[in-house]
């Protein structure tokens, strides 16, 4: 056993442990599923863009998955407080293997409680084409996951205290929830809120599991979502990881 | 074990650690005493890797902490100041975890983590989670995590802060114990200086940076011509009352109140 798969178990430990947790962060997105997938989805289909449910069932997903995993990345502040993050960090173990560990335990999470969300899409009436589409679609759900995960461990890292926060959250996670067009198409839009949709990479995944759906409403070729995910990914890892190493105690 | 050449470290310019020498052999305790804010924990972090020093040597069982940062970690154990444990995990996953982080072979992690919470006392509450425990089981958690690893030196900065007299017995009773058994050189702070008079072999006293005093606690008391360590302590530092800044682990212990912060 090694410190990245200690820390990943850790990870999936407190997250098992906190049943509470898990069932309130369904709630949210059960709540814009049922409410606007009911709410919205007439108007929707009387636009002529099909069935409501269909397009943003993805979305939700996404939606899960970003918040999770971006939370998760973000418990270094907590580790930090409570002082856990002490003692990995006087560990004579790398700091990149620390940093590896957390990620992926941050994004192990992320992928679950996206799961379990579209669990909960299927019963209210999601269908997808066929069965090999989800597979390929947790595939998608594990690069978004990632990719978040290694963001919140680059913020968390850069944050002092909880105080950035509410911040972060007001102004990044927010934000990039609803420019991803997880709510409404990318198509058609007017020109600055299609650029800025454009910079968003939670529009890429989301639009990858529409692609891989078979909705009509998919924006971009499917190897340009894959594309992105990857190569900001792969940056967010490396930022996140430089970020970790200069952590001060 | 432990030898320390003019140490200096500076933030800006203030000097919080001015020239400081000294040297602990193997096996012996060593308290390292000063008002708040003298430069005791800043010192402790440049022994234990965490800062670097601005200039002068350090040594810990031969090897310089800034060169061989991984194997002088795994050399010693530390206590921190505040708590370092995870309060969702229970007291045997703590150990569990630490011994992963130190490479402690996974049988030889469990035979010992035994031994040390059966030692201190922690051993029929192994599989709760930390949260639950008073500030004493916590504390002892810590130092048996410590020790998990077969150190050869640990760190304890201030570990018994905050608790009552027969916890502070206990863990003293035990590190003492832990200390002959194992000839696991240990250096502490603490602000208790009938501790220090009890339990260390020698004593350092430092203030504003500067090592103003150190040998065995008889030996100080007969410098100062005083009764007691602390009268010593207070003739060597004066009575004055030292304001040390909040730190940001403060802070942030002040604002997690504020938001309700009852993760654990």
């Amino acid at each position: 056993m090694n410190a990245i798969y200690a820390l990943w178990l850790r990870s999936l430990k407190l997250y098992v442990r906190s049943r509470a947790q898990i069932i309130a962060s369904l709630g949210q997105p059960m709540l814009y599923l049922l409410v606007l997938g009911f709410g919205l989805g007439p108007v929707f289909q009387r636009a002529g863009n099909g069935n409501y449910l269909q397009f943003i069932a993805p979305g939700i997903i996404g939606m899960s998955v970003l918040f999770t995993s971006v939370f998760s990345g973000l418990g270094i502040l907590w580790d930090r407080q409570f002082g856990f993050l002490k003692e990995t960090l006087v560990a004579p173990v790398s700091r990149l293997q620390i940093m590896i560990g957390r990620t992926l335990g941050g994004a192990t999470i992320a992928v679950a409680q996206g799961l379990m969300v579209m669990i909960i899409c299927l019963i209210a009436g999601f269908r997808p084409p066929n069965l090999l589409s989800i597979p390929i679609a947790i595939g998608f759900m594990v690069l978004i996951a990632i990719l978040f995960s290694a963001l919140g461990v680059a913020i968390g890292s850069s944050l002092q205290d909880m105080q950035g926060f509410q911040l972060i959250m007001n102004f990044m996670v927010l934000p990039i929830y609803f420019l991803s067009g997880a709510l409404f198409p990318l198509k058609g839009l007017n020109v600055i809120l299609k650029w800025v949709t454009r910079i968003d990479p939670l529009a890429y995944g989301i639009d990858g599991m529409r692609n891989v759906f078979g909705s009509a409403n998919a924006a971009f070729n499917p190897s340009l979502d894959l594309l992105v995910l990857v190569v900001v990914g792969i940056v967010l890892l490396i930022v996140g990881a430089r970020q970790f190493a200069k952590i001060e105690i | 074990m432990i030898h320390v050449q003019n140490l200096v470290k500076t933030f800006g310019s203030f000097t919080a650690v001015n020239d400081v020498s000294f040297h602990v052999p193997a096996g012996e305790i060593f308290a390292f005493l000063g008002p708040n804010g003298a430069g005791k924990t800043t010192t402790i972090k440049m022994l234990t890797t965490l800062l670097r020093p601005t200039s002068g040597a350090i040594q810990l069982d031969g090897l310089d902490p800034q060169t061989h940062q991984n194997e002088v970690r795994k050399r010693f154990g530390i206590v921190f100041q505040d708590p370092s444990l995870d309060g969702d995990l229970t007291a045997w996953e703590n150990m569990q975890i630490h011994a992963v982080l130190y490479h402690v072979p996974h049988k030889t992690a469990r035979v010992r983590s035994e031994e040390l919470l059966k030692l201190f006392e922690l051993w029929e509450r192994r599989n709760e989670q930390v949260k639950k425990f008073s500030g004493g089981m916590k504390r002892r958690l810590e130092i048996a995590r410590g020790f998990l690893h077969t150190p050869r030196i640990l760190f304890l900065d201030e570990p018994t802060l905050g608790l009552d007299p027969q916890s502070r017995n206990q863990l003293w009773a035990h590190v003492k114990r832990v200390n002959e058994a194992e000839k696991v050189t240990v250096m502490l702070t603490t602000h208790y200086m009938d501790e220090a008079d009890r339990v260390a072999h020698r004593v350092g006293v430092i203030d504003h940076g500067k090592l103003v005093a150190q040998g065995t606690p008889r030996e100080i008391k007969d410098q100062t011509g005083t009764e007691s360590l602390e009268d010593a302590f207070l003739k060597l530092t004066g009575s004055s009352i030292r304001d040390e800044s909040a730190g940001s682990a403060d802070m942030m212990r002040q604002f997690a109140k504020m938001w309700g912060g009852n993760r654990r």
